[in-house]
């Protein structure tokens, strides 16, 4: 797994994400086009480690598989997911720029006003099949358990002792999980 | 891009079947989608409705509606006479003996949850129901359920690689012990067509009862129960033509007779004390409740609007839009067709080499296709062909080839967008 978020918080804030977001695929005038773009954020979404693809971490509620993992790098949430369809790892591509190191309070008092605002909602309001609804109800349902547990996992709490303070280095998560 | 926002011009190799006077039927079919013509190929996930059947629901509401059976009112003998002509039309349909044969359901999961939970009732450990691995989940949960409630033993017929069920293994799973053979007539996910007659055949040989689900082959192939010889024969409306919320059962008189009821209620008593209950006679003693009224009156519309063009030309049309899905199809770049047993109609399932079906799916409707991407409710039949979904691609009467070439395009485009 290859850290490409800084560690440093962002240095734009969630709205400004947003904005950014809106104006990005705005640029495109044709849907294919926007969907085209959509692909290639989910082509360079980083790898999510295999050994993570647990049914602890799976967002249930979409018809791809998407998994999720959450880890608190002190009050930052790091936020780590994948699908096996590359639109919805597009899609997560756009809930992790936003989403992805931020403090809790950040996270829940900012609902993804994005995906309406690029008009997204109208391709995507069959939410269950895209699954948006329920990747961020796992986002915010980890930003709400907090760091304070430690806990990483799908806000399950049910993790391996310790495991709130490992890296994501591949040895190391392929023991517990 | 204007040009695939024109019109497309639709034709049948079936001579005077008129696909175009067919499509005017189904007012749905001339709308839009994201801009471009609506080409909907979902027809096995359910079906469109033609303008006779919303006109025939719409009049019982406007004009005669009332609950059936419980009135001496005219308004509630003339629902009573629609709903039970509806049933006739349903027996003639599949050419069932006798109209008492024919009990209305739900849907065609609740016709087989009818079957599990009343004839299942009398199985206990030992027996043995078979079903296959190419059933939808609809024909499976239920027989887990009668396993673990009654001990009864679950047994699976295998499938080949192309989608067709391996013969040879149920004719030895069968045994003195099978009581029930519970398999589909055409696969959902795949398009196989099971040979039931010459299974039924085998089923009553060791003295088994059989139970077709006929839910993907009713609205594709007449259908004369008598003839399959099936103890039992479910469908659902919906993928018929006419409305959701109805379903049906069939299944031989003795047979439905013998059976308890499933559910107690309105309607399917003679009298009621405190003591006891005399049920009603067939059908009514397995139709508690009120029945889905206005879902009957129009599957009955459905099925005078088949049976006016002729179960035999829709499937001989059909036929050919098939053949020629298979081979546009196969002749899209990176496309494997999933399912290539020899008989096989109306369902196309297929995989793209640069995408995943969530993504073809996705991107189709663009083009303004209505496609299924997924397990398709059997997810047995993906495991054993060890693929997480398939695209799938379904036909109905008013499916055409001009479709099938809007479907292809649509793929190749999927592909440079995935280059
Ligand atoms: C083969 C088969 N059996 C059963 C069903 C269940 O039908 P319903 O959901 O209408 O009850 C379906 C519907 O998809 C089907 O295709």
């Amino acid at each position: 797994m290859t850290e490409t978020q800084p560690a440093a918080p962002p240095e734009t804030t969630i709205d400004e994400t947003m904005d950014d977001l809106v104006d990005d695929l705005a640029f495109f005038d044709d849907w294919q086009d926007k969907y085209q773009q959509i692909i290639h954020m989910g082509r360079a979404l980083p790898a999510f480690p295999e050994p993570w693809k647990t049914a602890e971490h799976e967002v249930h509620g979409c018809m791809a598989r998407v998994w999720m993992k959450g880890r608190w790098q002190d009050d930052r949430l790091r936020l780590y997911a994948t699908s096996n369809a590359i639109i919805v790892s597009g899609l997560i591509a756009m809930l992790l720029k936003v989403y992805d190191n931020r403090t809790a309070e950040e996270i829940l008092s900012h609902p993804p006003t994005f995906i309406e605002r690029i008009g997204m909602d109208s391709h995507f309001s069959q939410q269950r099949s895209t699954g948006l609804a329920a990747m961020k109800n796992a986002i915010f349902e980890i930003a709400r358990q907090g760091p304070a547990d430690g806990s990483q996992g799908m806000g399950t709490g049910s993790q391996a002792p310790g495991a709130g303070n490992r890296e994501p280095g591949a040895e190391e998560v392929g023991r517990a999980e | 891009m204007p040009d695939t926002a024109a019109p497309l011009l639709h034709t049948s190799a079936v001579n005077d079947y008129d696909i175009e006077a067919i499509r005017r039927d189904f007012p749905i079919l001339s709308r839009r989608v994201h801009g471009k013509p609506l080409v909907y190929l979902d027809t096995a996930n359910s079906a469109q409705k033609p303008q006779a059947v919303i006109d025939a629901v719409s009049r019982l509401y406007a004009e005669d509606y009332a609950n059936v059976h419980r009135g001496l009112h005219s308004l509630s003998m003339a629902t009573t006479d629609l709903f039970e002509a509806a049933r006739e039309k349903v027996r003639a349909f599949v050419n069932a003996a006798s109209d008492k044969e024919i009990v209305f359901t739900r849907g065609g999961t609740a016709s087989i949850n009818l079957v599990a939970n009343s004839f299942g009732r009398s199985l206990g450990p030992g027996d043995e129901v078979i079903i296959s691995h190419l059933e939808h989940h609809s024909n499976i949960v239920p027989w887990q359920m009668l396993r673990d409630d009654r001990g009864v033993t679950l047994k699976v017929i295998p499938m080949h690689e192309d989608g067709s069920l391996d013969l040879d293994a149920y004719a030895d799973l069968l045994t003195e012990n099978t009581e029930l053979v519970a398999v589909t007539h055409m696969s959902n996910a795949l398009g196989t067509i099971v040979p039931i007659k010459e299974m039924a055949a085998q089923a009553h040989a060791v003295g088994a009862k059989m139970l077709v689900d006929g839910c993907q082959s009713i609205m594709h192939m007449p259908i004369d129960v008598q003839d399959l010889d099936c103890d039992f024969f479910v469908f659902s409306g919906h993928k018929l033509y006419g409305p959701s919320g109805i379903g049906v059962l069939y299944g031989k008189r003795d047979l439905l007779d013998a059976m308890p009821p499933y559910q107690g209620g309105g309607d399917m008593i003679k009298t009621v004390t405190f003591e006891k209950t005399v049920y009603a006679d067939l059908p009514a003693k397995h139709e508690a409740g009120t029945p889905p009224i206005a879902q009957a009156v129009g599957l009955g519309a459905a099925i005078d609007y088949l049976t006016g063009i002729g179960m035999d030309r829709v499937a001989a049309h059909e036929a050919d839009v098939s053949a020629y899905a298979a081979e546009r199809l196969q002749a899209v770049p990176g496309l494997t067709l999933v399912g290539t047993a020899p008989e096989r109609m109306a369902v196309v399932s297929f995989t793209l080499d640069c995408a995943h079906p969530h993504d073809i799916g996705t991107l189709v409707d663009l083009d303004g296709v209505a496609v299924r991407a997924g397990h398709h409710c059997a997810q047995p039949v993906m495991q054993r062909l060890d693929l997480p979904a398939t695209v799938r691609a379904s036909f109905g009467m008013y499916t055409s080839r001009a479709e099938i070439d809007v479907l292809a395009r649509a793929l190749e485009t999927v592909r440079k967008m995935f280059a």
